[in-house]
């Protein structure tokens, strides 16, 4: 079971993450807006997750860390 | 539960000023998260340009000095000339090391100062707003090349690593880039070879990261990675063009 957890605030909503997850589980919000305006990306389904850290390895504003 | 990826501590709490997704802020994370693996934080000195990463020095831990444009490398053999223990490292774009500060590049790399040189290649002028750079490819539509730039009025593009491959001096030469999760594993052993050959006093080390600019290449940023595959690393052809530990 792997956990992320997102700084959204950092968050510019770029999508690279969404793009690196091979389980295609990363998806920018369509309801939440962070302070700079972007939309945050979130886990669509946590229970799918295998913690690989790819999302992480491209994110250009270590928004994401990863558990395991 | 362990934590297998976090944000390296050689990197402040300063949030990037870069524009959404650009891959400086992955380019700084590699250089932190090596600085962190090797232990060299307290004693090393970064050489912050004049481009997008100008503020290069607000994100970096460790101590940082800001350089007139182009002469990063100038600064760096000083520093590491007058403190030999310290690790000296510059991180420079195009427009900073290929275009004004090629002399200071060239010259530092024919002395092969023991210095380490992180070099991002994104083939445009970021900061000033997108107008062509020496590493600029043929064709492409900049602020100054309109029509595409011509080798009859505008020249070719300069390869830096194939350039400094014809001295003799530099000790590691290599160019990388970070546009999938493969190439940024490959790119942060290049990053961190190139800091650990001057811990060794080995020489001059550059890797020059083929990145991108999706905001002046007027693109997506995934559209944007993709663009250096399919245009950029005909160009600029990853590989190890120096590596005097393997010779």
């Amino acid at each position: 079971m792997a956990k992320l957890t997102f700084k959204e605030e950092l968050c510019k909503g770029c999508g690279l993450c969404v793009n690196a997850c091979p389980k295609g589980i990363l998806a920018l919000s369509k309801t939440k807006l962070n302070q700079k305006g972007h939309s945050p990306v979130e886990l669509t389904q946590p229970e799918e997750c295998i913690g690989c850290a790819s999302c992480a390895i491209m994110c250009p504003d270590c928004v994401i860390k990863v558990e395991r | 539960m362990t934590t297998v990826f976090d944000k390296p501590k050689s990197l402040t709490d300063a949030v990037f000023h870069y524009c959404p997704g650009c891959t400086h802020g992955i380019v700084h994370r590699l250089v932190a998260e090596t600085i962190d693996e090797l232990g060299i934080e307290g004693k090393t000195i970064g050489i912050a340009p004049v481009g997008c990463s100008v503020l290069a020095y607000n994100y970096f831990a460790c101590d940082m000095i800001e350089a007139s444009h182009g002469r990063a490398p100038a600064v760096a053999t000083g520093v590491k000339r007058a403190m030999p223990d310290n690790i000296v490292f510059t991180y420079q774009g195009d427009g900073d090391l290929a275009s004004i500060g090629l002399c200071e590049t060239v010259s530092t790399a024919a002395r092969g100062e023991n210095v380490t040189v992180i070099f991002i290649n994104n083939a445009i002028y970021g900061m000033t707003g997108g107008q062509m750079a020496p590493t600029s490819l043929l064709g492409q539509v900049t602020q100054t090349s309109p029509y595409g730039r011509d080798p009859k009025t505008q020249g070719y593009p300069i390869k830096i690593c194939e350039l400094l491959a014809t001295l003799d001096a530099p000790a590691y030469l290599a160019r990388v880039t970070v546009n999938n999760v493969k190439n940024v594993r490959n790119a942060k052993k290049a990053i961190k070879k190139a800091f650990q050959n001057q811990i060794e006093g080995k020489g001059f080390s550059l890797v020059e990261v083929v990145s991108s600019c999706p905001t002046n290449w007027g693109m997506t940023p995934q559209k944007a990675l993709e663009w250096i595959d399919e245009k950029m690393l005909p160009q600029y052809p990853l590989g190890v063009y120096r590596d005097k530990g393997e010779e």
